[in-house]
């Protein structure tokens, strides 16, 4: 910890719409957003599905909130790591995923890629670095 | 040391309020410092003033209600979870123009905000729950 900030990782382990803690990990996310901290976030497990590209939720009637993640840029939230373990497992690719970007401000506002694919042992070691670990 | 306890599933049907009841008085009798409880999720549900458990079992609102009032517990039910799940105190219902409150004295609704600050301030944040 220095400056008094602190890094933030937040766990995202289910899919989106069985159970509410998606949505109101998301929830958190956007609120810590608002406190300068080191905000990071995590898709593993299930819980890659919830970047899913092209979400419908027409038939079951559960809200779509999946565009709320395209707005995490914007709200300097831009550190979005995905377990390639979790998508492989699942029969996914990096192309099954939106198409999650920020501006970066030290770059002309260059537009980048938020998503980051990497590794369980990777993830396992952003994990160490972490002052406060949030997984739902 | 500081903690913060993150509490995100309801009383009974799941363990993680219990264990963090638990986690909670050890840690004060070691003379370990509680920040803050925050209740999230579910476990917002914990804060209800309303339910009767059978006697020979543990009242899980008024033990953590009974700690709180020892040690000065802050205890924080998420305000935008609990309004999902119909957990109003007096002040909420009076605005959402609700006829009945049902939060226990002992906890106080905030925002997610407090959340954050918890993980900020404390040495630990600890999580209860799935």
């Amino acid at each position: 910890m220095s400056d008094g900030i602190k890094k933030f990782m937040f766990v995202n382990t289910k899919a989106p719409y069985g159970t509410v803690y998606a949505l109101e990990s998301l929830e958190v996310v956007l609120i810590s957003a608002a406190f300068d901290q080191d905000v990071s976030l995590v898709f593993c497990d299930d819980g890659v599905f919830q970047i899913m590209d092209k979400q419908n939720t027409e038939a079951s009637g559960m809200k779509n909130f999946s565009n709320a993640y395209k707005a995490l840029g914007d709200y300097d939230i831009n550190k979005l790591y995905v377990e390639k373990e979790s998508l492989e497992e699942r029969g996914l690719t990096l192309d099954s995923l939106m198409d999650l970007t920020y501006e970066d401000e030290d770059d002309d506002w260059a537009e980048k890629p938020s998503i980051n694919l990497v590794s369980r042992a990777e993830l396992a070691d952003l994990m160490d670095q972490q002052d406060v670990v949030i997984s739902s | 040391m500081k903690f913060t306890l993150l509490i995100n599933e309801g009383p009974y049907q799941h363990q993680a309020s219990d264990t963090a009841y638990q986690f909670a008085k050890a840690a004060i009798e070691k003379g370990h410092e509680i920040y803050r409880v925050f209740f999230y999720n579910d476990g917002v549900n914990n804060a209800t003033r309303l339910a009767v458990p059978p006697q020979d079992d543990r009242n899980i609102t008024e033990r953590w209600a009974e700690l709180a009032k020892e040690h000065e517990l802050d205890m924080v039910v998420c305000i935008a979870a609990a309004q999902r799940r119909g957990m109003l105190d007096a002040d909420e219902a009076g605005r959402q123009g609700k006829d009945a409150d049902n939060i226990h004295p002992a906890f106080r609704i905030s925002g997610l905000g407090q959340l954050v600050e918890g993980g900020i301030q404390a040495d630990r944040l600890l999580t209860f729950g799935d």
